[in-house]
This record gives structure tokens, C-alpha cells and sequence, in this order.
């Protein structure tokens, strides 16, 4: 076997201008199937005012980036198959000793500076005009709904491992069943008595970690009756896996008959708990002595 | 230079006899010492601890975490007494002069103890990481297994959650020592013109800790397992029962193996490079260690003083991360995720290292914008540190800062795309040869693309709010992980291992281990995209049923995955045992510099160091000289069969 330098001269196809053309071709072909018949399945649907935010975003992310997708793949199927040594000829040929191109590097540089600037962008307004789009927040969140004043506030508490729930405008009751409101801005104020869970109401679109000794605020504003499933999402011990519930979300006046009889039904039980707060500390975990 | 005055250890010196190798200092005598001191620092622990433990903590961790803490770091020192780690320095201070080589000759038993020669090393590094990666794949396929079922059927909650926690911590642990370690330690000398690396004995050090982690690790088992996974979130870590000390003993030794190994890179790099090697010309896998070292040199300290916070937290009743008694559980976060962000490049970067050096050697073209290469790879490196909050974008903590770790998450995507132009350059116009590294490097740029755009949805809070903590991350960082770094050393493996083993390695068992590899990795974890958005929790051994089907596929797929890495691990035996065939000096024609010298490499690599006259990639150029070696061929095969 013998090293020989390339043969030149011959007659080059045109190979920037066809990886052109068949990668405008696939973007053109794919990035409508994937707004107009994938778009539409994307997750989480269109419950809630969240994951109506969540589903926009992740339809244009995809759409986006089918560009880029299509980019490489074109380029490497196409590299593969028509920059190929011959391998019957026996000699290793070198390709031509190209070490870089100044033009080449800084448009590359310029257009994924513009790409990103612009998702920045793109995302700090979503972020701020959605509300958080249902995101957990902090105690003092930044992108409060125009209604939040008139906010229905659902404390959510995780504990080893079971969710409980707390209506601080109806004397602060105390439920394992989570029943929302449909049409009306919900606050969540998402904490814990032990350790790390997260809040996930996965149909609602709200994530939200619970953390001993802090409060997190999440909104939502829910369009149709229906249910949905909560889960933790954060890894909290034993039995994490199983620490879910099923929600409902009934009409306005469903919901004030059932927190009414609610807190009629645990006015027995509700004078012995702790006054509501946005944190608990439950349990000594020190002996002071 | 040092490595020029460096004499030639050409004298293998008479091997003592076997007697005398197994009395000697060897991993024999590391692990009776390790027990022995576990049992000693643990009987001393129980007499400190016996006081404070029942009258502080009612209900909380287990009474003897302190018994079992001091335990652990009684092993370590059994263990580095016993390999013979403490000799050095003892000698030193008896005024005696130590050997400059110490367990370098042509016995086996060099490969069971300390050994300053840095190609022993990394083969010590590649069994051990080997070895763990099928011990943590292993724990991979009874995950799968679990979750075939919707609710939990096979394993206790508590022993499922301890697979998942040793899976993904000894993945994470190994697979950071996986490149850094075997090909780190054995082509950064080479590479660079260099007889040895710069901290020898502290090269052996870092390989031995990083087999002891592996062990500590895997004791969780025996103390009761850990139920954290691997990002360890306090309180639970200080809630967890005696197996979480384990964990926290393993990382913290990793993390000061990595230390160590990073300076040792540095140093190395900067003082022991051949004459003619500027920076101009360092390989681009060379720059690919020096910026993974900068990584693990100060990163990795920030998380060992997290672990030695959960530590004093759980044996001497300190209050880090207890919130009803000041702590705060988000400082674990913050501290965890500070170390765990630079660490995931810690993974990546060795990587692109390995993909854009064996590149233009089957594109048969110069790696194309090297200089973009190496500003890509710090660009990377120096802004891992300012991205760790988008792992804690749904914990409430400061959440006002969130457009801006946004922003910077997409930023570092910016010196992350250069490599893929990089690849691109180098494969307009070449002369492809499609030999199993380079299926593995092209394979590279397919996964790592859709792991590197999964990566853009979650660095977006509004979609994050859909995927984070869920199937989805886990979908994600598989593909920049294993699509990535696996990939990449894979490729590396079968690229250089007959440079480092002398031995060829099959092509037609590794192409079937390539495609099988390549088709079920992507058809087990791309549908795991989906089982994230919709609803499927990470770390859970029960789901909703509706995700049943999926499950099942994805685990059927993951069993084909496991079984292509017995086809993997069977080619190594087949061409390593079973049917040796010696490698040629140079089988791929390569330009650099560890294909011009023999095959097997003498244990002191050049005969006289050489003089570097151009970068390792002038491919296209007639006869582009790399080397001059002096006495031209002095270095010849057989000559060092002598």
C-alpha cells in the first residue's frame, strides 16, 4: 500500500450546491409536517393556559430545529456517500489539505450567535408574558397573572410520600383531594415537611419543586372540567415512584359546594393543625438538648 | 527538560521471584489492609460516636454513621498502605533516595500494584473503568427489566432505587475517569514527546483510588443501599440509611482522583512537551485533556466539600441542608449542581477530543479549523461554570435569574456547535475510510446533534416545565452521554488498542458490534423523549399504564443494547486471548506521533526524545515530515523487542 496525493483536474461536481438543495428540499418538506401533523400531538395539550404556552414553544423548538437536523444529516449522508476513498484502488489517497476558512467560520459563528440571541430572546418574553408558564417561581415571583389578586390559593404539601392540600381562603383546610375550580386563576404555593419533592400536575402543566422551609408559587388557569394526574418529580426516597394522586377540575359552583361541605366535614380535625403557613416545620429532627 | 535528563530504564532488571512479588506491595495486601482498617477505624468510631450518636439524632440516620464514615477512610488508608503508596514519602523522610522507577518490569505482577510507567497505568485504567461500566450496564438491564411492568413487581422499592443510584453514580464516576484515565494517561506523553507523565506515582494514585471508589460504591449494597440516585439531594442524603455513606465515601474519592489526575494533565502539558511540540501543534485530543483537566481541577473540589458537608451533617450533627434548624436543602442544589454542570463536560469534551483526532486520519484530510477547535473546547469549558441553574429552574430558588441561566445555556451551545464544523470541514472533500472508529465518530455527530437540540428544549424554561426531571432529561443526557462519550471511546478503543495492547482487534466482529450498538441505542432512548413529555417521572419503578407499550419496547431494545456490548466485550477476548495477531507499527497510516514509533511501545517510548517539526495533521501534503528522531531509526521494532 502506497500513500499518493490526489489526482486534480478532473472534473468536480458542484457538492456545496447540491448539499443546498437537497437539505432546502428536506427543510421545506419537513419543517410543515412538523408544525401541521405532528405539531398537533405534541404534549401536554391545551388544558390549561400553561401548557397552551408550553405547546407553542415546543412547536416552534421543533420546528426549529429541524433545520440544524436536516443540516447534518444531509451533510454526513451525503459526505458518506460521495467522499469515499475507493477502496479497491489498493493506494491511500489524501484529500486536498484544506485547514480552514475564515469565511465559512465566521458565518457559522454569526448565524448560531443570531440563533441563540434570538431563542434568549424568545424565551425570557414567553416566560414573563405566560406567567411562568407554570413554573415553579419562588416566594416572589416576577410574572404574576393580571388576576392575581383575585387568585385562588391552593397550598400543595409534599410529604414522604403523599400530597395533601391545603384552601387558605376557606380556613385553611386541609384535604388529600385536590379539586380546582375551571375559569379561575389558581396560585399554588408549592413546600414540604421533609425533603426534595416536585409538584408535577402533568394535564395542568404546572412543575413545581417542593422544598422544606421554602415557599414556591406556581399559576394556572384551567379552561375544561376533566381530571389530571400529579406526581413527584424529584426523588424523595422509598416509595417516589407512587406518590400520586388523581385531581379534578369541576364548574365555580362545584367547587364552592365541595370545599363547603369540605370544611364543614374536617372542621373537627382542622382546629388541631398548625395555622397556615407558607412553611412547616413539623418535627423536631434536633434534640436541643 | 527533566524527561530528557530522564535515564532510559532499558535494564528490565531481574523480576524478583514470585515469592517475592506476592510478598511485595500489591493489591493482595490492599485489600487485606483495607479490610483490616475498615474493622480498626470502625471499632475506634464506635467508641467516639457511642456518646453523641443515640442522644442527638432520635428517628434520623443510622446511630453508627460515624463508626461507618471512619471505617471507610480507614480502608482507603489500608488500601494505599497495602498497594504502597506510603513508601515515597517515608523514605523521603528518612533521608534514604528513592528509585525513580518503582514496579516497572516485565512481570504480570506490574499490572496488580504501583507502577510509575504510564502505559502500565492506563491499562490498569481501562480494565477497572471497563469493569464498572458493565457493572453499572448491568444494573442498566434491571432497570429495564423493572420497568417492563407498570407497577413495581420485581424488586423492592428500596433495592430498585439502589440499582438506579449505582447505576447512574458509577456511569457518572467511571465514565469521568473512562477517557481521562486509559487514553489520558497513555497518549498525552506519548503524544506530546514525553517518557512519562509529570506526577508518576500520583498517576498510580488516581487510578487505584478510582478502582477503591468502584468497591466503596458497590459496599452501599452490604450497608443497606441509598436511595438519592446520584445527584445525592439533601435532606434525604442526611435522612438515607448507612448505604448513602458509601456513595459519599466513592464520589469524594473520585473527586480527589480527578483533582489529581487534572494537575497531573496540566503539568504535564506544560512542562514536559518535546522540543518543536508548541501549542500550535499539540494534538487536538491533547487540548481535549487540558481543558477536561481545567474542568476537574476546579470543579470537582466543590463538590468534595459538599460531600463533607452531608458527611459532618449526618455523623457529627452539623446542620447544612437541615432547614427547621438553619440549613437549607437548595445549598446541596446549588453546591451539587455548581460541580455537576462542569462535570457533564467532564464527559463531553474527551469526546470531541477523540472524534476530531481520529477523524482526519480516515478523512485523510488536515483537521479542518483547529484553532476554532481548541477556542470551542475553552469556550465550553469556561462557561459550564456559568449554566448549573438551569437544573434547578423549577426550585423556586431565585427564580428571577432564570432568563439569564437561560441565556447562557443556549450561549454554551454556540462553542458546542463549533466541533460539529469542525467535523464538517475535515469530511468536505476526504477520502473516507469507513473502518469501525470511524463509523463510531460519524455515529458521534448523529446522537450527540439530537442530544445537543433535546438540550435546547430544556434549557427553555416554559417547555422545561413539560420535560424537566422527567423521561425526557434522562433521554437527553443518555444521547450526550452514551451517544457521545461512549461512542467516542469506543471509537478511541478500537482505534488505539492495538497500539496499546500490540495486538490487532477484529473488524468484522467490531462492525457487527458498531450497527448493533448504534441501531439499539437510538431505538431504545428516542422513544424515552416521548415517555417524558408525556407524564413518565425519572427514578420511578411504577408509571402510568397508558406508557406501558412504550416501556416494554424500550426495554426489549435495551436488552439487543446490552447484548451488542457482549458482542463488544467478546471481540476484546477474541482478539486480545484468543486469536492474537500482532499489529503493525502503523495500521491506519496515521500521522501522529504514537504511530511512528514501535509496536509494542518500549517502556521508555523514545529512544532519544524527538524533536516535533509539524502538527500531527498534514495529510494531502507529500511526505509532510511530524518527527525527526534523531538517530533516524534508531527507535526500530527490533530493537525493542531487546
Amino acid at each position: 500500500m502506497s500513500i499518493a496525493p490526489e489526482k486534480v483536474g478532473r472534473d468536480e461536481p458542484h457538492h456545496g450546491r447540491n448539499i443546498a438543495i437537497i437539505w432546502a428540499i428536506a427543510t421545506a418538506i419537513m419543517v410543515p409536517v412538523i408544525i401541521w401533523v405532528v405539531g398537533p400531538h405534541i404534549p401536554p395539550g391545551s388544558l390549561t393556559d400553561d401548557t397552551r404556552a408550553q405547546h407553542a414553544v415546543d412547536v416552534v423548538l421543533t420546528a426549529l430545529s429541524i433545520p440544524l437536523l436536516m443540516l447534518v444529516w444531509v451533510y454526513l449522508g451525503y459526505a458518506v456517500i460521495n467522499f469515499r476513498a475507493d477502496p479497491a484502488s489498493g493506494t491511500i489517497v489524501d484529500g486536498p489539505p484544506l485547514r480552514s476558512n475564515t469565511r465559512i467560520q465566521a458565518t457559522w459563528l454569526i448565524v448560531s450567535a443570531v440563533l441563540v440571541v434570538g431563542l434568549a430572546a424568545y424565551g425570557t418574553v414567553d416566560l414573563l408574558t405566560e406567567n411562568g408558564a407554570g413554573g415553579g417561581q419562588g416566594s416572589n415571583p416576577l410574572a404574576k397573572p393580571s388576576d392575581a389578586r383575585s387568585a385562588l390559593q391552593v397550598q400543595v404539601i409534599g410529604q414522604q410520600w403523599l400530597w395533601t392540600f391545603r384552601y387558605p381562603g376557606y380556613g385553611g383546610v386541609e384535604t388529600a383531594q385536590l379539586v380546582l375550580p375551571v375559569n379561575r386563576e389558581i396560585e399554588f404555593h408549592v413546600t414540604s415537611l421533609d425533603v426534595v419533592h416536585s409538584f408535577w400536575a402533568i394535564e395542568l402543566g404546572v412543575k413545581a419543586d417542593a422544598v422544606p422551609g421554602a415557599d414556591n408559587i406556581a399559576y394556572v388557569k384551567i379552561f375544561r372540567k376533566g381530571s389530571f394526574q400529579v406526581r413527584c418529580d424529584e426523588l424523595c426516597g422509598l416509595w417516589h415512584g407512587h406518590m400520586n394522586t388523581t385531581g379534578h377540575i369541576v364548574s365555580g359552583s362545584a367547587f364552592n359546594s365541595w370545599i363547603h361541605a369540605t370544611v364543614t366535614k374536617y372542621a373537627a380535625v382542622t382546629k388541631y393543625l398548625p395555622p397556615y403557613s407558607l412553611t412547616y416545620y413539623p418535627i423536631p429532627t434536633r434534640n436541643a438538648t | 527538560m527533566e524527561s530528557a535528563a530522564l535515564p532510559v530504564n532499558r535494564s528490565k532488571g531481574a523480576a524478583p521471584s514470585f515469592l517475592g512479588q506476592l510478598l511485595g506491595f500489591n493489591v493482595i495486601w490492599a485489600v487485606a489492609f483495607a479490610i483490616v482498617g475498615y474493622i480498626v477505624a470502625h471499632w475506634l468510631g464506635g467508641k467516639i460516636g457511642a456518646n453523641i450518636a443515640a442522644e442527638q439524632n432520635p428517628g434520623g440516620t443510622d446511630q453508627d454513621d460515624i463508626a461507618i464514615l471512619l471505617g471507610l477512610f480507614g480502608s482507603i488508608i489500608g488500601w494505599m498502605l497495602g498497594l504502597g503508596f506510603f513508601n515515597y514519602p517515608l523514605k523521603r523522610m528518612l533521608g534514604r533516595a528513592p528509585s525513580l522507577h518503582e514496579g516497572v518490569d516485565s512481570s504480570t505482577w506490574r499490572y496488580f500494584r504501583l507502577c510509575t510507567d504510564h502505559k502500565v497505568v492506563a491499562m490498569q485504567y481501562l480494565v477497572a473503568t471497563l469493569f464498572f461500566f458493565f457493572v453499572a450496564g448491568l444494573n442498566a438491564m434491571f432497570i429495564r427489566t423493572e420497568l417492563t411492568s407498570s407497577n413495581a413487581t420485581l424488586f423492592p422499592a428500596g433495592n430498585y432505587l439502589t440499582l438506579v443510584g449505582l447505576h447512574g453514580t458509577m456511569m457518572l464516576t467511571m465514565m469521568s475517569a473512562g477517557v481521562i484515565g486509559p487514553l489520558g494517561n497513555w497518549l498525552v506523553p506519548i503524544m506530546i514527546g514525553s517518557r512519562r507523565m509529570a506526577f508518576p506515582r500520583i498517576e498510580s494514585l488516581t487510578m487505584w483510588l478510582t478502582v477503591l471508589a468502584g468497591f466503596v460504591l458497590l459496599s452501599a449494597t452490604l450497608l443497606g443501599g441509598f436511595p438519592t440516585g446520584w445527584t445525592g439531594y439533601a435532606p434525604l442524603a442526611d435522612q438515607a440509611r448507612a448505604g448513602i455513606d458509601s456513595y459519599l465515601v466513592s464520589f469524594l474519592l473520585i473527586g480527589i482522583a480527578l483533582v489529581l489526575v487534572g494537575i497531573n494533565i496540566l503539568v504535564t502539558v506544560v512542562t514536559l512537551r518535546a522540543p518543536g511540540m508548541t501549542w500550535n501543534r499539540l494534538p487536538i485530543f491533547v487540548w481535549a485533556m487540558v481543558t477536561t483537566s481545567i474542568l476537574a481541577v476546579l470543579a470537582a473540589p466543590v463538590l468534595a466539600a459538599a460531600l463533607y458537608m452531608v458527611m459532618s451533617d449526618r455523623s457529627i450533627e452539623s446542620t447544612f441542608f437541615i432547614s427547621s434548624s438553619g440549613g437549607s436543602p437548595l445549598l446541596w442544589d446549588e453546591l451539587f449542581w455548581f460541580f455537576g454542570h462542569p462535570e457533564v463536560y467532564i464527559l463531553a469534551l474527551p469526546g470531541f477530543g477523540i472524534v476530531l483526532e481520529i477523524l482526519p486520519v480516515f478523512a485523510r484530510k488536515p483537521l479542518w479549523g483547529y484553532r476554532m477547535a481548541v477556542a470551542g473546547m475553552f469556550g465550553v469549558a469556561l462557561m459550564s461554570f456559568m449554566v448549573w441553574q438551569h437544573h434547578l429552574f423549577m426550585s423556586g430558588i431565585n427564580a428571577n435569574l432564570r432568563p439569564f441561566y437561560m441565556f447562557t445555556t443556549e450561549l454554551i451551545s454556540i462553542p458546542t456547535g463549533l466541533i460539529f464544523l469542525n467535523g464538517f470541514g475535515t469530511l468536505w472533500k476526504a477520502k473516507i475510510r469507513f473502518t469501525v472508529p470511524m463509523l463510531f465518530c460519524l455515529a458521534f455527530f448523529f446522537n450527540f446533534l439530537i442530544g445537543g437540540l433535546s438540550g435546547v428544549f430544556l434549557s427553555d424554561v416554559t417547555s422545561d416545565v413539560v420535560t424537566h426531571g422527567s423521561f425526557f432529561v434522562m433521554a437527553h443526557f443518555h444521547y450526550t452521554i452514551m451517544g457521545g462519550l461512549v461512542f467516542a471511546l469506543m471509537g478511541g478503543i478500537y482505534y488505539w488498542l492495538p497500539k496499546m495492547t500490540g495486538y490487532t482487534i477484529n473488524q468484522a466482529l467490531g462492525k457487527l458490534h458498531f450497527w448493533t450498538m448504534f441501531i439499539f441505542f437510538n431505538l431504545t432512548f428516542f422513544p424515552l423523549f416521548a415517555a417524558g413529555m408525556l407524564g413518565m417521572p425519572r427514578r420511578v419503578s411504577s408509571y402510568n399504564a397508558s406508557l406501558h407499550t412504550l416501556n416494554v419496547f424500550v426495554s426489549i431494545m435495551a436488552f439487543c443494547l446490552g447484548l451488542s456490548m457482549l458482542i463488544f466485550l467478546g471481540n476484546l477476548v477474541w482478539s486480545l486471548v484468543l486469536k492474537r495477531e500482532r499489529a503493525s507499527d502503523n495500521p491506519w497510516h496515521s500521522k501522529s506521533l504514537e504511530w511512528q514509533i514501535p509496536t509494542p511501545v518500549p517502556s521508555y517510548n523514545f529512544e532519544q526524545i524527538p524533536t516535533i517539526t509539524g502538527d500531527p495533521y498534514g495529510y494531502g501534503l507529500p511526505e509532510a515530515p511530524v518527527v525527526d528522531f534523531g538517530r533516524r531509526g534508531a527507535v526500530a521494532a527490533g530493537e525493542a523487542g531487546a
